[in-house]
């Protein structure tokens, strides 16, 4: 076992060349994946409530957007921004940037059918007593539904967030120089010690996501003490 | 700058030809990767939920330690971390098989099954879980040996609720299996990129594939719908 090829690069599995050059590594990791779960909340959100609609026109697009999106690999949808938004913008996208889009979108729908999913958990009586007392629809939903769906919603979306804190791996695919890729250009450039570092860089991954999703266990056990009562 | 990115469809360059035999040939490639894969993780997941279950505690660690280890790691990485690393924790024997086979759909297949056995586990064990203990304490009583218990009792029951996670679990390890380009598993995605370097229409070949991947998935997501309306809501306990 040769540790000490980890032991070296490890400022460069950390972040990359910075300050000398472009911001890498884990770092990177992080920042895609502090973005994208930042981006995919509020298209999460407007599409999960666009999709709760009465309105069938209103419905028909969150529907379209959540299973095409959910149909189709991540791989497929990283290619898609990255290749043809050339095409359709008539000017390349950096890596990181069509790579970020790509998450936002992807994870926005599956934050949409937590948010659909949380809104519906909510006993109806809720939103009747709500229009009761004379609140409109907008203000019933906003003052009233979803501060509580939402607060039930978060260990949900911690685990949505550890989906894509993962997820962030396959920004590897286009060049973009986040963990796995800054892993595999070591690997290149040493050839001796491939299982050390990818052993390295998993047990990186792993020490984020556990974290997280052992936050998410004692938010789901805190939440349940505050459940609305049907 | 605009005249550099004009661009004439061809769909008659993806779908004819050495292209379309290159697509076909992918489509076969992926179901085989995540057919087999599938097969093994259900069977290495079922192992892994029950020695959880089975009270004993090196049992019980190792169950823990394998789910919570393959969860929360991203697939790439394990998939680079069998293909590349792999010599050096499975056994020679073990190794030189696999060199003879076709080593990267050997890797893909390692990786995928591990990562989704993870999975199956925990949605094996919640099944499990949502089974009265009663059933189990029950049959114990009977006289059944625990593995008996697990199997003619517990485990019938639980299997039907768990079929619907199961394959939504399926249908991710289906998209999943795309990763596995990157070892150069001349899957769906491989193919779709490779015609896209060969011939510089991305736009058809992506959408050819995109349309492959998003018909299967809808397609098993209606029958998931049609077993939860139908077949689900009759289970009572």
């Amino acid at each position: 076992m040769q540790w000490d090829v980890v032991w070296n690069n490890m400022n460069y599995l950390l972040v990359g060349s910075y300050p000398d050059g472009p911001l890498g590594g884990m770092a990177m990791s992080i920042l895609l994946a502090i973005g994208g779960i930042f981006g995919a909340f509020w298209l999460g959100l407007a599409f999960g409530l666009m999709r709760l609609s009465e309105k069938w026109w209103v419905r028909a697009p969150a529907i379209v957007y959540v299973e095409v999106i959910r149909g189709i690999p991540l791989l497929m949808l990283i290619f898609w921004f990255y290749f043809l938004a050339p095409i359709a913008l008539g000017h390349t996208l950096p890596e990181a940037e069509s790579a970020l889009i790509a998450f936002i979108v992807f994870t926005g729908a599956y934050i949409a059918e937590i948010v659909r999913a949380g809104v519906l958990a909510l006993p109806a009586g809720q939103m009747e007593a709500a229009r009761g007392t004379g609140l409109s629809k907008t203000q019933a939903m906003l003052f009233v539904i979803l501060p509580q769906a939402l607060r039930n919603m978060i260990p949900s979306f911690v685990n949505q967030f550890v989906s894509l804190t993962k997820d962030t791996s396959l920004a590897y695919i286009i060049g973009v120089s986040e963990l796995t890729r800054t892993a595999t250009q070591v690997n290149n450039r040493t050839l001796t010690a491939p299982t050390e570092i990818f052993l390295t860089i998993a047990l990186m991954y792993f020490v984020i996501c556990w974290v997280l999703t052992a936050t998410s266990r004692r938010l789901e056990k805190q939440m349940a003490r505050y459940q609305a009562r049907t | 700058m605009d005249t550099a990115l004009q661009y004439t469809f061809d769909w008659n360059l993806v779908l004819s030809g050495e292209r379309l035999d290159w697509i076909v040939q992918g489509v076969i490639t992926t179901c085989q990767l995540s057919g087999l894969s599938l097969v093994l993780a259900m069977l290495l997941g079922t192992l892994i939920a029950v020695m959880r279950l089975s009270g004993v505690r090196p049992f019980v660690w190792f169950s823990v330690a394998f789910t919570e280890f393959f969860r929360n790691t991203p697939l790439l990485v394990q998939i680079f971390f069998w293909y590349f690393g792999s010599d050096a924790v499975l056994p020679d024997a073990v190794n030189q098989w696999l060199y003879k086979q076709n080593f990267e759909f050997a890797a893909g297949v390692i990786s995928l099954t591990v990562y989704t056995a993870a999975f199956i586990a925990e949605e094996i064990r919640s099944g499990i879980f949502s089974i009265p203990r009663t059933q189990l304490e029950a049959s114990r009583a009977c006289g059944l040996s625990f593995m008996q218990a697990m199997s003619y009792v517990v485990l019938p029951q639980a299997f039907r609720i768990i079929v619907p996670p199961l394959i939504s679990q399926a249908l991710n390890l289906f998209k999943n299996s795309s990763l596995c380009m990157t070892i150069g598993v001349m899957e769906l995605t491989y193919m779709a990129r490779q015609i896209e370097s060969y011939t510089f229409h991305g736009f058809e070949a992506f959408t050819v594939s995109t349309l492959i991947y998003l018909c299967i998935s809808l397609m098993v997501s209606l029958l998931i719908n049609l077993y939860n309306t139908h077949f689900l809501r009759t289970i009572k306990y």
